[in-house]
């Protein structure tokens, strides 16, 4: 790397920082922004540890496309303490199934979908833990290797659209420009493959968007743009981070039907990170609820959502306002609200993440933390309730 | 107070190649809101309800048609008298970080609303300083913090406890729940239930989240286009909706399943 790329990059760095997220659309500028990363991965790769103990779950990871073990992730201070942002997670997703990540802010959830390509800001490193992706140890690669996987075999899609996209770049330019970073080069298969990108997220009414400018186009239709990046190369695993967190619930019941029918189409695998578990009827298979870091219930969507078990989830769900057609009699009545919040002053030293805020607190709890356990086959709860 | 609003129309001058359009936010909105009661604005992005929200609080002023508070018309009052009418209406914004001075303690935040309207000591001014963090569940010991040490749901009792420190009698709430998370906006939705019990204010609750508005609100107003197209009781609205847009609203939410079963069983 040159000197003169090299103040490019840092640059580039410099925006990405000072952006809220660091945003990934694949285009080429961007994409420098990877070629950056030797310097954020010499920060990171020392302090990890090479192999989980644990070799107990390897045998179920052989068939999973991508697993996580044992992944904890820090944030340094200012102060030169560290922070855990994830403790100890554990995931495994199959070919073309859809995995809920479901928190609130500061559970980790937008850690580990960046986490997983080592897209990390800066302050964060990766202290413990394994990505295997299709065979491959994802945090071991050199960063030459990972550029191939992030957007071809695994791709992100961030919650602002509007930050995302080269303002002065139509919207087709923007999606084959992913594609030319990853080797097609040919005319003809490049125009192919956009349109085919743009017909999965815009049915019926490719030719019109492919020639659009961002500006022309309102928030859904840039995060359909958005999507047609993500799936342009056809990848196997797509990380959507809160991808409908700014629009309005008209826009957002089109764009999740667009995840929909990607799942059914291209039969994609998507990790979907969201606050918000209504959002996960009818697109999910399983979900993931992180609570301060930690993995506090895993299980099939139908078992999660209508019995959940840990407290937290319990009260997650009770605070949602009733649906409408049971609210006339309890309006204006108080929601089932849980106390205080996720701060690091509800976080105690020692014991369960969320004794500080349960209602159902037991003595062991202050004493010990807690471990996912089974709960028949397709649910597992981390709480003391179901093992004391 | 009482908040009519008679025919509301605000029109935008948009600069195009050819020299400039008009563009209609609001085309003609009428409304009352009686006092003390709450009236949420419903509608989908660029449907005007955020436009709505500026007039009445006095940030853009209306290209036509009336706003009258208690009876007096808004625009008919001096400026001495808007300027003491304007300390009784308070706005509430979407986003508590970018509304809450970065630079400024907990304290100066809450002090700036009396250094601007009355004339309050020190001691003073740190009494009501206890009494508002007090009012929304906040500790003493956050009067030395700045926003950045806040979370989300704290930043955004901070921006209540500021807006009701002149004891406002209309609170305008544009979006304020919106950027919270499920378990936040619950805390916040109870707050303002009490605050609305116990100061007897009346709420203009703007969202786009037609369950939260059917939860606090006695009436829902419906907005599409800068037209109020339906508006009742707010149980009316949600179980015998009559406009297209209201049905549309009503069948994009997304639902849990409901009826939570019994804890599962141990293994």
């Amino acid at each position: 790397m040159d000197s003169r790329n090299r103040i490019f990059i840092v640059t580039a760095l410099y925006f990405q920082s000072i952006q809220a997220l660091p945003v990934i659309s694949l285009t080429p500028a961007r994409n420098i922004t990877f070629d950056a990363l030797p310097h954020r991965v010499s920060l990171v790769l020392p302090t990890l540890v090479p192999q989980h103990k644990n070799r107990g779950t390897e045998s179920t990871t052989m068939t999973a496309m991508l697993a996580v073990h044992d992944l904890c992730v820090s944030y340094s201070t200012g102060e030169g303490e560290l922070h855990p942002a994830l403790v100890g997670v554990h995931l495994e997703l199959q070919p073309g199934e859809i995995l809920g990540v479901l928190g609130e802010s500061g559970s980790g959830k937008s850690t580990l979908g960046t986490a997983l390509l080592r897209l990390l800001p800066r302050n964060a490193c990766i202290t413990r833990g394994a990505v295997v992706f299709e065979g491959r140890k994802l945090l071991q690669l050199t960063s030459e290797e990972l550029r191939q996987i992030r957007g071809q075999r695994i791709s992100i899609i961030f919650q602002e659209p509007s930050r995302a996209l080269h303002p002065t770049m139509r919207a087709g330019q923007q999606v084959s420009r992913v594609l030319a970073a990853h080797g097609i080069n040919r005319k003809k298969s490049l125009r192919e493959k956009t349109r085919r990108a743009f017909d999965a997220v815009f049915p019926g009414e490719t030719e019109r968007f492919l020639e659009s400018y961002p500006h022309q186009l309102s928030g859904g239709q840039r995060q359909r743009v958005l999507i047609a990046q993500a799936i342009a190369c056809e990848p196997s695993v797509v990380i959507a981070d809160e991808p409908t967190a700014s629009l309005d619930p008209t826009t957002q019941s089109e764009i999740l039907n667009v995840f929909r029918s990607l799942k059914k189409q291209l039969k994609v695998a998507m990790i979907f990170i969201t606050h918000n578990p209504a959002l996960l009827v009818g697109l999910a298979d399983r979900v993931m609820v992180l609570y301060a870091g930690r993995v506090v219930e895993a299980g099939t969507v139908e078992k999660v959502l209508t019995s959940p078990a840990h407290p937290y989830t319990r009260a997650l769900f009770q605070s949602i306002p009733p649906e409408i057609a049971e609210s006339g009699n309890s309006r204006k009545a108080k929601l089932m609200a849980i106390p205080a919040d996720l701060s690091q002053e509800s976080l105690l030293p020692e014991g369960c993440c969320f004794q500080a805020r349960c209602t159902e607190k037991m003595e062991v709890c202050s004493a010990a933390e807690p471990t996912l356990i089974n709960l028949g086959d397709s649910q597992s709860v981390s709480c003391f309730k179901y093992t004391h | 107070m009482s908040l009519t609003v008679e025919n509301l129309v605000k029109r935008y001058l948009r600069r195009n190649a050819v020299g400039s359009e008009e563009v209609f936010a609001l085309r003609g909105i009428s409304f009352t809101i009686r006092p003390g009661s709450t009236l949420a604005v419903v509608g989908a992005s660029g449907s005007g309800k955020s436009t709505l929200a500026l007039c009445v609080a006095g940030f853009e002023e209306p290209t036509s048609g009336t706003i009258c508070f208690d009876a007096a018309e808004n625009a008919k009052l001096d400026a001495n008298e808007r300027r003491k009418k304007r300390s009784q209406i308070q706005l509430i914004f979407q986003d508590p970080a970018s509304s809450l001075n970065p630079r400024w303690k907990v304290s100066e935040i809450l002090a700036e609303p009396f250094a601007l309207q009355k004339k309050l000591s020190g001691d003073e001014m740190n009494h009501q300083a206890h009494i508002l963090l007090n009012h929304v569940g906040l500790s003493r010991s956050f009067l030395t913090r700045r926003p950045g040490a806040l979370s989300g749901g704290q930043r955004q009792r901070l921006a209540i406890a500021r807006a009701i420190a002149l004891e406002p009698s209309l609170l305008i709430l544009d979006e304020a729940l919106s950027a919270l998370d499920c378990s936040v906006q619950a805390q916040i939705a109870n707050l303002l239930v009490d605050l609305q019990s116990a100061l007897g204010m009346t709420y203009l609750f703007i969202t786009h989240d037609l369950a939260m508005a059917a939860h606090l609100a006695d009436e829902i107003a419906v907005m599409a286009h800068g037209e109020i197209v339906e508006q009742g009781p707010a149980e009316k609205i949600v179980m015998q909706p009559s406009h297209q847009e209201t049905r549309n609203l009503l069948s994009a939410m997304a639902h849990l399943p409901r009826a939570m079963p019994p804890v599962p069983e141990r293994p």
